[in-house]
């Protein structure tokens, strides 16, 4: 099935202040209306000034994604009508936007390298935001919050070269990744990414898809799109071309009827806004770009002798990549990586938590020190999982916790000592294991484990266990 | 000569509603403005850059600092519906 | 009636006392036949007034430049507290949260706000008929216009319900206005007065600008409200105080305008003088043979483009204006009736009640001059036309130091006689929308009187240079008979 798509991906931008004006930027659980002032709430007579960290910022993202940067910048007014947008027309760019046909390198399906081609980078306003008592269709009324608007938004489109919906979601999360490389940007803020999907199957019309705020709802919404773009096409109808709105709750697209979203938007040049010319800042500004993923992914696996796993799991965020470098300039490399990209990692996921909130927990030092005692024997891979697992639900130190929660792995004769306990009281799976049942020893190795609450090397408990029991025999 | 097709079209783009009568007579009288307009036609300006901004300053910045908004009172003073903080709009679809 | 100057320091010496004169001032705006203002501050202007006479002496006050003077403010301009409509059912009601920059400035110099003043619906007009509050009358003639789309300014400044007034000049409308009810008006270079708290018409066009009964007042008023703001990033930050420091000089006598006005040359438009009425070509050329009489020279030229200025001005006024025009739908603030609706068609139909005709027809043309198919044909085309008219002035100024031509072709006309042809009142402003297209300054003042009807000399300068406007303009004040 020839598929195409093609995504335009908003992402918010790390400024202090907004793109025109000088409100805060921190809206993100405020009261509603509490970060707004003449000009972003559109009063009349009001006028917007440009924000240069903005164009800073923007100017890097193009860098970073390859792209050839325009020698000035002009913003348009973008005329259109909905409640979120007070003047009635959004100030973006048009025909002079930051730059444009830029390079994405990800890795698809099955590990093929695939190259997607960016057409533009430009720079634009935040609308402000619709609550919706019920949803956009059942509503009576909507109620709307300027927060906000006038928020700095990066907009990177790529050509259509997409192929399917798993690749769309890996080609965010690439994004992603660069973008918070740059420091320009946090993808855990609700909101700070908003995608609209083109996709076309056959060479066929193109449904383009609003309103998608999650990486996931990327897959599932291009997916429901062709499921429904293949039902029309097998009924013998054709797909229109259409603006399609897609409702996370339920997971479907629904048809934004079309004379309502019928646009002429009659760009012209924002008058209220000079040209910026950029020209002069690119060097100065690609001389603080730093390592991004790909290259530090190569730099990994030559340096540390890392496999291309480990490499992408521990660069695909820079935090980890950063708390793992700390760790590694201290402690056996290949060990840490293990011990983060597998361990440490499953840990955060289970938890939803990110690198960044878990790094106010533990630290590259504490991460040493507890590997130190795994390396040298003092605990057991399962004592170093409890140990980080407790850093990060309740914060302190491997040597406390070590002691506190008594995990330190316990000498020979201790485990002779639970191991006489556990035959002792036994007896039946003792009988089991002697007459052939190899699972009766699991089973016991599993109560000498219980016995010493994990403070034993389960690998040495299973040949003293065997030792022992077939010693008798 | 605009025909009123077109005008009410250009009133659904500006969001304007325009009453019959306004139609008819805007009908009139926007094609006699257009045909004035049309002198324009005679003026050569080829190879002439359109002039966006007549004193031509560019590169007008500020820094990002954030400065004190508006109190939520403050914003919602004007407002015609309001609940509970919002705006309050007529439905969407 | 008095001078601001004249005000000024009658309250610092105490000859005058502050709370009399807006009391004054507010009897006579309360007896008026006028209709110059639609909202007045009488209660916190008396309170402040009252409050200068007490504090005159005081350090602080006695540095303020314009302390105690009255000042009426188009209502265009916002207002922090006060009721700004743009003379628009549609902003009934409306109070803005913040001041305009050039109101911060009046009120830190320490004028008094007596009101705001009747225009034409968003500045769309040149006679002040267009206005949901009525329109204004002509203090020289009450069945005439006083002009557009500052109307209520200039009358009121004419009247004397106020000393001073600011209006402000998208295509003539400070001028005209000035023009037709015998005062001085100037519109600044664009770019030299900050826009920030002004109701947008056009803002590639327009500027705010003082309107006075003499020159030096309405220097001292440009004075102070060209303060440099960082909110508009469309003004120049330069210095210049010329402009007033030029006109104190003279009136303490330490220089000699009749020296400096010898040799300066003045450049005469024939397309602007031919269109005129035979009183208004007389006027104006009495005018001009004065200024030779005070040793200055003049040349007639032609300036060719002229003739494409209307169009080009009106094609990118009304596009503007119709983005401009776009944020009111009753969310935020303003006329919200009726049963909501869904979004789309409830914002129509307040758009339908709120606005006026005028209003309407210039928002259809400035949507269709925009739209898909015809943005080449219209609008970039008048961009590009813009540039020849900017040339040409900036080529005329090379050899001129001004130039010099009627304000508006005719006197007052009668009111409800052009509203009816909306193209016939467009073609009032041949005169003045030129210079709005090429953004140099230009003023208005008195030249002549016909029939007890005001005729206007206009005067147009280099970018920025508006003492050059104001010393030509003192200069001819002081001298005419």
């Amino acid at each position: 099935m020839d598929v195409k798509i093609g995504l335009e991906c908003h992402a918010q931008l790390l400024t202090q202040s907004k793109l025109f004006c000088s409100c805060s930027t921190d809206y993100h659980n405020a009261e509603p209306n509490t970060h707004v002032c003449a000009t972003c709430l559109g009063l009349p007579g009001a006028l917007p000034v440009v924000n240069e960290r903005a164009i800073r910022y923007g100017i890097k993202v193009a860098l970073a994604l390859g792209c050839t940067i325009q020698p000035k910048v002009i913003f348009y007014r973008k005329n259109y009508y909905y409640p979120d947008l007070p003047r009635g027309f959004q100030i973006t760019q048009y025909e002079f936007p930051i730059a444009f046909n830029g390079l994405v390198r990800i890795e698809s399906d099955g590990g093929k390298e695939r190259e997607i081609r960016i057409k533009r980078v430009h720079m634009e306003e935040d609308p402000g935001r619709l609550v919706y008592r019920g949803t956009i269709d059942t509503a009576t009324y909507s109620l709307v919050d300027y927060n906000r608007s006038g928020i700095p938004l990066v907009e990177i489109v790529t050509e259509p070269d997409l192929k399917s919906p798993k690749e769309a979601r890996i080609f965010l999360g690439k994004l992603r990744s660069i973008l918070e490389y740059l420091g320009v940007f946090e993808g855990d803020l609700e909101g700070a990414m908003r995608v609209d999907a083109n996709i076309s199957l056959k060479g066929g019309e193109r449904a383009e898809v609003k309103n998608i705020s999650s990486y996931k709802g990327v897959e599932k919404a291009l997916s429901f799109e062709i499921t429904r773009q293949k039902n029309l096409l097998r009924r013998g109808l054709t797909v229109q071309q259409e603006t399609r709105h897609y409702d996370e709750t339920r997971g479907v697209t629904l048809s934004l009827r079309t004379k309502e979203f019928e646009h002429d938007y009659r760009y012209f040049p924002e008058p209220d806004l000079v040209p910026i010319r950029i020209s002069n800042r690119i060097e100065e500004i690609r001389r603080e770009i730093p390592e991004l993923p790909d290259e530090k992914k190569l730099r990994f696996i030559a340096q540390y002798s890392l496999t291309m796993e480990h490499a992408n799991a521990l660069t695909f965020d820079r935090h980890i990549a950063d708390f793992y470098e700390v760790v590694a300039s201290k402690i056996d490399p290949k060990l840490s990586a293990t011990w983060i990209a597998d361990v440490l990692k499953g840990e955060l996921n289970y938890r939803s938590i990110s690198m960044r909130e878990a790094s106010k927990r533990i630290s590259p030092d504490d991460f040493v020190a507890m590997l130190r005692y795994l390396k040298k024997g003092v605990i057991t891979e399962r004592g170093a999982t409890e140990i980080i697992r407790e850093m990060l639900d309740s914060g302190g130190k491997p040597e406390e916790i070590l002691r506190s929660k008594g995990l330190a792995s316990i000498g020979s004769d201790e485990i002779e000592k639970a191991i006489h306990a556990v035959i002792k009281e036994n007896e039946a799976a003792v009988k089991d294991y002697k007459a052939g049942k190899k699972e009766a020893l699991n089973f016991l190795v599993g109560q000498v484990m219980k016995h010493t609450r994990g403070t034993a090397d389960p690998k040495e408990v299973r040949a003293m266990l065997t030792r022992k029991i077939d010693g008798e025999i | 000569m605009i025909r009123k097709e077109e005008i009410e079209h250009i009133a659904w783009l500006a969001r304007v509603a325009l009453r019959e009568d306004e139609k008819d007579l805007f009908e009139q009288q926007l094609s006699s403005i257009l045909d004035y307009f049309a002198v324009l036609d005679e003026a050569d300006t080829t190879d002439v850059e359109p002039t966006y901004h007549v004193i031509g300053i560019t590169d007008v910045v500020r820094e990002d600092e954030p400065k004190e908004a508006l109190s939520q009172p403050e914003v919602l003073r004007n407002a015609p519906k309001k609940e509970q903080g919002y705006f309050k709009s007529p439905r969407i679809l | 009636m008095v001078t601001a100057l004249e005000v000024v320091e009658g309250i610092k010496s105490g000859n005058i006392s502050c709370e009399e004169l807006l009391l004054q001032i507010y009897e006579r705006i309360e007896r008026s036949e006028l209709n110059c203002f639609i909202t007045l501050n009488k209660e916190a202007a008396v309170r402040e007034a009252r409050e200068v006479d007490k504090r005159r002496e005081e350090e602080e006050y006695r540095r303020k430049k314009l302390l105690g003077v009255p000042v009426a403010v188009k209502d265009s301009i916002s207002t922090r507290g006060i009721q700004t409509t743009c003379a628009s059912k549609i902003l009934t009601g409306y109070v803005p949260p913040f001041d305009a920059t050039v109101v911060a400035a009046l009120k830190k110099e320490g004028a008094i706000i007596v009101g705001k003043t009747n225009m034409d619906e968003f500045c769309m007009g040149s006679s002040t008929e267009t206005s949901y509050y009525g329109p204004t009358k002509n203090p020289h003639d009450l069945t005439r216009v006083p002009g557009g789309s500052s109307g209520g300014s200039a009358a009121a400044v004419s009247a004397g319900e106020t000393i001073l007034a600011l209006g402000s000049d998208t295509g003539g409308s400070i001028r005209c206005p000035a023009s037709f009810c015998g005062i001085v008006g100037l519109k600044p270079t664009y770019g030299f007065v900050s826009r920030y708290g002004l109701i947008a018409y056009a803002n590639s066009l327009e500027q705010i600008g003082p309107m006075a009964s003499t020159v030096t007042d309405t220097a001292l008023l440009l004075e102070i409200v060209s303060a440099k703001d960082e909110q508009d990033s469309t003004q120049i930050k330069i210095q210049n105080n010329a402009s007033t420091n030029y006109c104190f000089s003279w009136l303490n006598g330490t220089r000699n305008e009749r020296e400096e006005i010898k040799g300066m040359t003045i450049g005469v438009p024939k397309e602007f003088i031919e269109g005129s009425s035979p009183e208004v070509e007389r006027s104006v050329w009495d005018a001009i043979h004065k200024y030779e009489d005070l040793g200055a020279t003049y040349g007639e030229i032609s300036m060719r483009n002229l003739k494409y200025a209307l169009a080009s001005y009106y094609i990118i006024a009304m596009s503007e204006a119709s983005s401009n025009l776009a944020r009111f739908d009753g969310l935020r603030y303003g006329l919200r009736t009726g049963k909501d609706e869904d979004w789309h068609t409830t914002f129509s139909r307040i758009r339908s009640e709120g606005f006026g005709e005028e209003v309407k027809r210039r928002i259809i043309l400035g949507t269709y001059a925009l739209s898909a198919g015809y943005y080449g044909k219209y609008y970039l085309k008048a961009l590009k036309v813009r540039t020849l008219i900017k040339n040409e002035f900036e080529e005329a100024l090379k050899t001129y130091d001004i130039l010099a031509m009627p304000t508006m072709p005719f006197v007052a006309f009668k009111l409800g006689e052009r509203i009816k042809d909306p193209l016939s009142l467009y073609l009032a402003d041949v005169n003045t929308v030129s210079v709005n297209l090429a953004g140099v300054p230009s003023l208005s003042i008195p030249c002549g009187v016909s029939h007890g009807l005001p005729i206007g000399l206009q005067l147009v300068g280099k970018h920025f240079e508006e003492d050059e406007l104001l010393k030509a303009a003192f200069v001819y004040e002081q001298n005419i008979p």
